[in-house]
């Protein structure tokens, strides 16, 4: 039999994650700094969005931030709203509930996240001795039927194997099983198919869009690859130095970006037509933490940009649609339109 | 761009096969049992013209770094031999070697790991300035400065350690390096791979730059298809330690010859939300290289395979002009065959 989910009412507001001026700092020699700053976004249930970015955006630290699981010493503000409960403030014996069961993390290096000396099935049943009444026989057909559930062949053989027995793609698929035991409503993956092959991760990712389906969860896809942005997300929202600078369905984001950044991110991709034709790429290189430009932070590397970028911090707007934060919104849309 | 009249290789290898011992535990060695090989490359043969850029792309363990690598001499072939210039290069001593270790240049995929740490810019382009005699030691510092000029690196640049740069601008240093010595052959293995999307694109600008204005012959290695796609004129596919496919880039992404190829173009992520499939375009995972399947590497995981693909070895075949595939189904992927047998997306 197969994995199947309870009953779930879809569209619960209990299973809504808000995010409004999340901001995390990072203690450093040179005080602290934003590595996440003024970060707001929606997940309804059921919705995959993707969080792109380069390294450094704050991706990562965001959907960290989002379970507590930021540095030891980070400073958090702002609100994390699942439900109605507030993350960010919630006990820890509670959060600790919520962790695993209704929020489930994945990571990019299955190996680091996986522990070696204990078999995969000690693994999920850790998970489903916390967070289920099953005992240790149906715990055992259960842990059986997610590997499956996963696409681990001959799961019931598999299912006493350490992680070094798996193959890259296996132990990413053994730590989505993992993940899934509690049946969460929300899957934080971070990176989850970067360390893997292009083939490898195709499976990966339509499995996720799979178990997105059948189990009714939403899904937070942190990533840096456009392209697994357009072919698994229903929206995007597009980081640079912390921010969000832009966000909306990822059939507008991609088809007329309104930030230069997102723009010049979408440039720098091959397409097809244009071999060995120089990309539309972005010159210079992303700011560092201690040397956070004024204004906007993309000033420096904007091609858009004036004197006013330079002093003031463009804002995002209403999150509900497709908004950017950036002042030449007009130009970027008008140069999309020229082609150039 | 290969025309009609047959232009000689610069550079070819013929029937390179490479092996490494697997790991092996000393009481299995103790009792006796055969050492076990990783079959890295097997019975590979390819042309790299002047002036082109010949793609290698395949995914991790298809033995594309180890081509490059055994490409420049730095791995001794177990068989088969690699040819620059009408010399075997395995042939070449003193001197003449030195010759060849200049004119066919690497850049490797890890900008941190292949510039010495303690060695300023200048250094490192001085000593492989000095080493190959390219100028006299007066006209250096200029050549330097021509250099950092060359890759768009700011002249300040040249007093820097590598670890005051990024890793756009490690790479560029990476290239100010091998191009110090004018290569007429550039073999880059995953020249960007470790870069930022928008660093990327600076560096594929670059290379695309230099390759026009110094007519430069290139053997660009990498995992990624679109950028394979986007800097080469011909493209080989590898899998686990061949060449799959080979042929002219237009003709091998519009109507690839090869399952894999077909699988690999699938699997690639397209930048089009429009165009989504939710059906995995390769089932299963690589196999072990010690252990390699029977008949074609590539049945196990292919699902046009027959009988025949479990027993015999297909080699590569002529599929059109220059355009070669090594597969039993002939007709894979023709234009002329069915539209259904190519389209088709079934597991």
């Amino acid at each position: 039999m197969l994995y199947q989910p309870q009953t779930r009412d879809q569209g619960h507001p209990a299973h809504q994650l808000r995010v409004r001026n999340l901001t995390t700092t990072l203690p450093t020699s040179k005080g602290h700094m934003a590595a996440v700053s003024d970060v707001s976004f929606d997940v309804a249930p059921g919705e995959v969005l993707g969080l792109v970015g380069e390294s450094g955006s704050g991706k990562s630290m965001t959907l960290r931030s989002i379970l507590r699981l930021a540095p030891p010493r980070a400073v958090l503000s702002g609100s994390v709203q699942w439900g109605d409960e507030q993350l960010l403030t919630v006990p820890a014996g509670r959060l600790r509930a919520l962790r695993g069961r209704d929020i489930a993390m994945i990571f990019q290096e299955p190996m680091t996240a996986l522990n070696p000396v204990l078999s995969v099935h000690r693994q999920i049943d850790e998970s489903l001795a916390v967070h289920t009444d099953l005992d240790a026989r149906g715990r055992r057909t259960r842990a059986i039927e997610l590997l499956d559930l996963v696409g681990i062949p001959a799961a019931a053989s598999r299912v006493d194997d350490y992680p070094h027995q798996f193959s890259g793609g296996m132990r990413q698929r053994a730590m989505i099983a993992i993940a899934l035991a509690p049946q969460p409503r929300l899957l934080l993956a971070d990176e989850p198919t970067t360390a893997l092959d292009v083939t490898i991760q195709d499976q990966i990712l339509k499995l996720i869009l799979d178990l997105r389906d059948r189990l009714g969860m939403s899904v937070i896809f942190v990533t840096h690859d456009l392209g697994v942005v357009a072919q698994t997300c229903d929206r995007v929202a597009v980081m640079y130095a912390g921010r969000i600078v832009e966000t909306g369905a990822v059939s507008e984001v991609f088809r007329a970006p309104h930030h230069p950044y997102t723009r010049g991110l979408l440039g720098s991709v091959p397409q097809s037509g244009d071999e060995r034709r120089p990309l539309l790429s972005i010159e210079g290189t992303p700011p560092a933490l201690s040397a956070m430009p004024k204004g906007c932070a993309f000033h420096p590397r904007c091609t858009f940009r004036s004197v006013r970028c330079e002093v003031e911090l463009p804002l995002l707007g209403d999150i509900g649609a497709h908004v950017a934060a950036c002042f030449h919104q007009a130009e970027v849309m008008a140069a999309n339109r020229g082609g150039a | 761009m290969i025309g009609a009249p047959p232009i000689p290789a610069v550079l070819e290898v013929d029937q390179l096969n490479v092996r490494f011992a697997a790991r092996q535990s000393v009481l299995k060695r103790l009792m006796g049992e055969p050492r076990r090989e990783v079959h890295a490359l097997n019975g590979v043969s390819l042309q790299l013209f002047r002036g082109e850029t010949l793609g290698i792309v395949g995914e991790s363990g298809c033995g594309k770094s180890t081509l490059a690598r055994t490409m420049v001499g730095l791995i001794p072939p177990d068989s088969g031999q690699v040819v620059f210039d009408g010399t075997d290069i395995g042939k070449l001593r003193g001197s003449e070697r030195r010759r060849f270790n200049r004119r066919v240049q690497m850049i490797f995929q890890d900008p941190y790991g292949s510039l010495n740490p303690r060695m300023t810019v200048s250094q490192i382009l001085t000593e492989a300035l000095t080493v190959h005699r390219m100028r006299p030691r007066p006209a250096i510092a200029a050549r330097v400065a021509e250099l950092l000029d060359l890759v768009r690196l700011p002249q300040d640049a040249a007093e820097k350690l590598p670890h005051e740069f990024s890793g756009g601008q490690r790479q560029r240093i990476g290239i100010a390096r091998a191009l110090s010595v004018e290569p007429e052959v550039l073999i880059a293995d995953e020249l960007v791979s470790a870069l930022d999307v928008s660093v990327q694109a600076q560096v594929i600008n670059l290379l695309l730059d230099l390759q026009e204005r110094l007519k430069l012959t290139v053997l660009f290695v990498a995992h990624d298809l679109r950028l394979v796609r986007h800097l080469s004129h011909r493209v080989a596919v590898m899998y686990l330690g061949e060449i799959v496919e080979i042929g002219k880039t237009e003709e091998l992404f519009a109507a690839p010859r090869h399952p894999y190829t077909r699988g690999l173009l699938d699997a690639a992520p397209d930048l089009d939300p429009a165009r989504r499939s939710r059906v995995a375009s390769v089932r299963g995972e690589l196999p072990s290289p010690v252990a390699l399947p029977t008949g074609c590497h590539f049945h196990p995981r292919c699902r046009f395979a027959f009988d025949r693909c479990v027993q015999e070895h297909p080699i590569l075949t002529e599929r059109g002009d220059s355009h070669l595939a090594a597969c039993h189904l002939v007709d894979f992927g023709s234009p002329q065959s069915a539209p259904a047998d190519i389209g088709a997306t079934v597991v």
